[in-house]
């Protein structure tokens, strides 16, 4: 096969799948559960999908862990405090910047 | 689109700028993985303003680079992407009740990690034009920061990489951190979610998975835990009911139209 237009259905099928996951709840229910430990499940899963995401991811990505360490306090501080996305984003990125320059 | 749309769309677009930031950054990185995988800036471009998803698409080019076949890259997509069903169902369960099948579906095209964060911590029902909105602004920053990253991969400071790179973490936490605040619960599970993720690491088995399908077993079995030992309470019951979106009842719909 053409190798450029390989790579463009090989992209076509991989947003074609990403699509299938992101619709596939959508297409199967239609009104709101009402089941008691249904709704607690999906209360409780962002916040478990993102904080698992979160650590100890956010110890990795740095070039040294101790900024990485430093960004996740001053990021929970920043967010205690009310700070919005933006804020609480950029403590984050500053802290392992100004950090990154001392170790 | 009636002003209430208009509003939710804009308040998106607004809140998609430290999204769009951070993307910009992840897909930056991103884009040398796809220089490194055959990837052309233009290829780059088109993989990710279509399918927007960090993590699926790193499998995708790293599948792309071996020549794998069409039947291995769905597979691995949906392995990777699971999450996305669950969060699709979260979503679904906000939305309001007449909701029409397309808006439905376009609601679900949606999601990436960082949009869904931000809609699902809206309070009460969603208004499916705050992540269009987030997604207008957010998505081309993705799609850009790809083919800039593969057009120039080195050439920016290892330093300004690493600084950028906790960007994304740092939104996840303003999700996170403000409903620890409104609840303790949250805080206690969010507590044990960083403590199990940080040993599924090192745990034997476990540790063998992909970081995307440690994810969704994590996720599955601490939230299912939390919903077993603590059910989120009947709304009649609980004073403090802003705290807790999930559970809006048929009773607390109509409360919210007459207000």
């Amino acid at each position: 096969m053409n190798s450029t237009l390989y790579i463009y259905i090989f992209i076509l099928t991989m947003a074609l799948a990403t699509y299938a996951c992101r619709v596939f709840a959508f297409t199967v229910i239609r009104h709101p559960i009402e089941n008691r430990f249904f709704q607690s499940f999906l209360y409780y899963v962002p916040y478990v999908t993102l904080a698992v995401m979160t650590f100890p991811a956010i110890i990795e990505a740095t070039n040294s862990p101790i900024a990485g360490a430093a960004a996740l306090v001053a990021g929970i501080a920043a967010a205690w405090l009310g700070g919005n996305l933006f804020l609480v984003a950029g403590t984050c990125c500053m802290s392992v910047f100004l950090l990154e320059l001392v170790l | 689109m009636s002003n209430t749309d208009k509003a939710g769309f804009s308040r998106g677009m607004r809140d998609g700028i430290p999204i769009a930031l951070g993307y910009f950054a992840v897909a930056f990185s991103l884009g040398i993985t796809a220089r490194d995988c055959g990837f052309s800036p233009l290829q780059g471009f088109v993989a990710s303003i279509t399918t927007y998803a960090s993590a699926g698409e790193y499998i995708g080019f790293t599948l792309y680079a071996v020549r794998s076949t069409l039947i291995q890259l769905i597979i691995m997509t949906i392995i990777t992407n699971a999450r996305y069903v669950l969060m699709g169902f979260a979503l679904n369960q906000r939305l309001p009740e007449g909701t029409s099948m397309g808006k439905r579906l376009l609601t679900g095209l949606t999601i990436t990690d960082e949009i869904f964060g931000i809609t699902i911590a809206q309070p009460g029902q969603i208004n499916p034009f705050y992540p269009f909105g987030a997604m207008v602004t957010a998505v081309p920053c993705w799609a850009a920061g790809t083919a800039i990253g593969i057009v120039m991969g080195s050439i920016l400071p290892a330093r300004l990489v690493s600084a950028l790179s906790v960007a994304l973490f740092g939104m996840f936490l303003a999700v996170i951190v403000p409903a620890c605040r409104k609840d303790k619960i949250v805080a206690l599970v969010v507590i044990v979610s960083f403590g199990a993720s940080y040993a599924a690491i090192h745990a034997p088995l476990i540790s063998g998975l992909s970081s995307g399908n440690r994810t969704i077993l994590l996720t599955v079995l601490i939230s299912a835990a939390a919903a077993l030992l603590f059910p989120v309470k009947d709304i009649d019951k609980d004073e403090d009911s802003e705290s807790r979106p999930a559970r809006q009842s048929v009773a607390d719909d109509i409360s919210c139209e007459i207000s």
